[in-house]
């Protein structure tokens, strides 16, 4: 029997708002709530809200055969809490089935593990504390911002006590090998992993309704075959994509809700699988080989590596200069700092400073706020120079306050003093 | 005298210094008792001031009568194309679009309206050829309507107009040279412009240049006679009280400011690299460049390059309030024009109390004795420049109280008055 294992990332980005070099030292908020609130409520109806009812549906009539899992990005959480709470209750009534399963993740979605690993455990600590709050459970599993995975990156990972991370099952990683087997780590073997089937993954995620494709339309027969036609001996199928894909990548009429409605039920149906969660994965299954991944890779685009992200003049500058603070907003511990520095990170505004041509990146090109990479730096810049005006402000004052006890101390002596000269005088005044 | 003016922009509606020096000069005309002026601009929107003068759009005028020199013209002159690189301004509505071929692909026929009329976008952009001879077409019919004693051009985007009114009323023309192809495109002139350019300089009767560098290439590069060419600089329009307001300024840093074009005239890769050598000194300092181009993605790239983009900021197009906005905030103005007619810029930064740094290829250097003037190429001398007027005080001190009395005497009056006797001396020599 097969295991298939579906995951959806879900994340949206948090927009910056037109910030201007005028408003440097002046105005200290950032964010375009207009645009984020009406991106969310889009999500929220076109996506998100629809997707978890088929799925809450599908988890009753597969009387609990159903399994899936997510990740949410703490950002996202943040945004859904602040303009669509319907959507967590959502989320929170499939957590509530027993049947799916929250994927840890970084909090901001960010690209910290590629640059600071106390700060991307950090992170990712901070997530996995606001899942179990919102959905009481703790995390086992483990997916890195869009899937970045490298053998250094899991074992920081592993060291954190996740069990599996769920990676892109890159073509120039496996070479002929198959993604339909438990992996696991190079460098710490006790971390599993899963890798992503990127055809099968694809198939829906980006070519569902593509008309040209010479398998469109794609119906829950046709993929259910598909499967049919793996090898006997392969162990399970990881279909990992985007949670946007349904409503949005690909829209309502294309007949996506559909198509989930049915594919549960008539994998079900055809015998021979089962669903499962990354973390029942690694209880049932032995690792066949490890994974040597030594350059970071990522599910993104036909590269499979960072170069959406970074790599370019514009993204370096602005990804060094942002992490040339994370010194002194540990050393300040100031709340409101360290929110601004949460989205700050989000690598969404790195992707934006992108200037190589878009060819995969138009599934995320609509939301982009900006008419180019350059319009990107320059906003982000500004913003990012107003955020350390207000650190080195911060410094200044904390440096400038005396601690309690030196104060306390001071103004004991002082009354000491003072009662003793009282006394020298009361004498006195008496003696005369 | 009646003068009939042809321009190609008007307050508020500008793209650039040309409309900002056609203004003041107007306004500084207006207070000669016996001047009347017509002022033609390609498009008038209807909120432009026009209490200084009369002012005439072209797109109210009624074309039908010109039928018979839209022929003569078209025979005469061939139809011109010029690349879209070569356009002489950038659109401002362009903010942050960073040029758009899309905007001005269209619109490639003229277009005539409902009653008869030409519409004319008044923006520059890749139908600008198209644009500049029908404005010539329909400056005939003005110039009929009318009655006028000189004719005044400004700048080759109105010559065909000028010399077309010219043609029909026989009246004395004077062209008056704000900027050459040769400043524009650094030397590589477009044939077109450059044809264009020197037929209005050949037909007029008086040319007035901008500085002398202009009456220079003027004379050398144009052919023209000495005698009929003749300089009058430009000044600046004193800033109203009501106009001063506090401004808060956001960052403790000094602040470094290069406000104008982001092309090759205007030498921005310079000031980046001034910036870069300043910054390795001093953290004490922030550097902006206002403005929009064809080089801006370039010098985003290069900021970035150097590693300094946290402390160089790029604001895009600004316009009215936020310029005069960015000087109060400005510590230092530099600007580092590979060629640069005048440069009007300098003179209102000074008003608003800020040092300037110049180069030497500019006209206003010519005239202006507190600011310091460097060579463009000079990056070493540029930041050594910076470097003393942000530590000095006492140096930018003075150059703020010395500067602004300087400024002060600049007067547009006194540039009108100039104006005026050329005026006299054109109709006195052709009767």
């Amino acid at each position: 029997m097969k295991s298939i294992c579906l995951y959806f990332q879900v994340h949206q980005p948090l927009r910056l708002r037109r910030y201007r070099f005028f408003d440097i030292g002046n105005n200290h908020y950032y964010y375009d709530d207009f645009g984020n609130e009406s991106l969310l409520r889009k999500m929220a109806n076109d996506s998100y809200l629809p997707s978890n009812k088929i799925i809450l549906k599908l988890i009753h009539s597969s009387n609990k055969q159903f399994k899936v899992s997510f990740s949410i990005s703490g950002v996202l959480l943040d945004l859904l809490e602040l303009y669509t709470p319907d959507v967590i209750d959502s989320f929170k009534e499939l957590a509530d089935t027993g049947c799916v399963d929250f994927v840890a993740e970084t909090y901001s979605h960010s690209l910290v593990a590629l640059k600071n690993k106390q700060e991307f455990k950090a992170q990712v600590k901070m997530h996995s504390k606001r899942i179990e709050q919102l959905f009481g459970q703790k995390p086992v599993a483990f997916s890195n911002t869009e899937m970045i995975y490298s053998d250094d990156i899991g074992k920081t990972v592993a060291s954190m006590g996740f069990k599996a991370m769920l990676t892109e099952g890159a073509k120039h990683i496996l070479g002929w090998k198959s993604p339909n087997y438990l992996y696991c780590n190079a460098l710490n073997p006790k971390l599993k992993l899963l890798m992503r089937n990127y055809n099968l993954s694809d198939d829906i995620a980006f070519r569902f309704s593509v008309k040209e494709w010479n398998e469109w339309p794609l119906t829950s027969e046709k993929f259910t075959t598909w499967l049919d036609q793996l090898d006997d001996k392969e162990e399970l199928v990881n279909i990992f994509m985007a949670y946007e894909t349904f409503g949005e990548h690909q829209k309502k009429e294309s007949g996506i809700f559909k198509f989930l409605k049915k594919l549960p039920l008539q994998i079900l149906n055809n015998g021979g699988y089962k669903f499962a969660t990354p973390g029942e994965l690694v209880k049932e299954y032995q690792p066949i080989a490890v994974a040597h991944v030594p350059n970071t890779i990522s599910w993104t685009d036909e590269e499979r590596d960072l170069s959406a992200w970074l790599g370019n003049e514009l993204q370096d500058e602005a990804f060094n200069k942002l992490y040339e603070l994370s010194d002194a907003i540990n050393e300040l511990d100031d709340a409101r700092l360290r929110k601004d520095w949460n989205y700050l990170q989000s690598s969404d505004h790195f992707y934006y400073m992108c200037t190589k041509f878009f060819s995969d990146g138009d599934v995320r090109s609509y939301f982009n706020p900006y008419n180019s990479p350059y319009d990107a730096f320059i906003n982000y810049m500004n913003v990012l120079s107003d955020f350390k005006l207000r650190i080195e402000a911060l410094k200044k004052e904390k440096s400038k306050s005396v601690p309690l006890e030196t104060v306390i101390a001071k103004k004991d002596k002082e009354i000491k003093h003072y009662k003793s000269e009282l006394t020298k005088l009361k004498q006195q005044f008496m003696l005369d | 005298m009646k003068v009939l003016m042809f321009g190609w922009e008007f307050p508020p509606h500008i793209s650039g210094g040309l409309g900002t020096a056609c203004y003041g000069l107007t306004k500084g005309l207006s207070k000669i008792n016996d001047l009347d002026i017509v002022f033609v601009v390609p498009k008038s929107y209807g909120d432009e001031d026009q209490s200084k003068m009369q002012l005439v759009g072209a797109n109210n005028v009624n074309i039908k009568q010109v039928q018979e020199h839209i022929e003569k013209f078209k025979t005469k002159h061939t139809y011109l194309e010029v690349e879209s690189t070569l356009i002489p301004y950038t659109d401002p509505d362009e903010y942050y679009s960073f040029r758009d071929s899309k905007l001005y692909s269209k619109n490639r026929l003229f277009k005539v309206n409902a009653e008869g009329k030409l519409e004319f976008t008044g923006k520059y952009g890749a139908n600008l050829i198209d644009e500049i001879y029908k404005y010539a077409y329909v400056a005939s019919t003005i110039s009929l309507d009318n009655e006028h004693d000189i004719i005044h051009a400004h700048d080759w985007l109105c010559y065909p107009a000028g010399i077309a009114a010219k043609e029909i009323s026989g009246k004395p023309l004077v062209v008056h040279v704000h900027a050459t192809d040769f400043d524009r495109s650094g030397g590589k002139v477009n044939p077109k412009v450059f044809e264009i350019e020197k037929m209005g300089m050949d037909a007029a009767d008086k040319i007035i240049t901008v500085s002398n560098l202009t009456r220079q290439i003027v004379i050398n590069k144009y052919g023209q006679d000495p005698s009929k060419v003749e300089t009058v600089y430009n000044a600046v329009e004193p800033v109203s009280l009501e106009q001063k307001k506090e401004i808060k300024k956001g960052v403790k840093e000094k602040v470094v400011t290069f406000l104008g074009r982001i092309t090759l005239q205007k030498g921005p890769e310079y000031f980046v690299e001034a910036a870069h050598q300043v910054l390795q000194r001093t953290d004490d300092v922030r550097f902006v460049m206002a403005g929009s181009g064809d080089m801006l993605e370039k010098m985003v790239a290069r900021a970035a390059q150097l590693g300094i983009s946290d402390r160089f900021h790029f604001t895009g197009f600004l316009k009215g309030d936020d310029v005069f906005k960015m000087f109060e905030l400005s510590d230092v103005y530099v600007m580092p024009s590979v060629s640069e007619p005048f440069g009007i810029s300098p003179l209102e930064a000074m008003q608003s109390n800020v040092p300037v740094i110049i180069s030497k290829q500019s006209g206003v250097s010519e005239i202006l004795n507190h600011a310091v003037k460097v060579d463009y190429w000079d990056i070493d001398a540029l930041a050594d420049a910076i470097y003393g007027i942000i530590k000095y005080d006492s140096l930018s001190d003075v150059f703020k109280e010395k500067g602004k009395e300087e400024v002060d005497n600049l007067k547009w009056t006194s540039a009108a008055r100039h104006v005026h006797d050329v005026y006299a001396d054109t109709i006195n020599s052709n009767n």
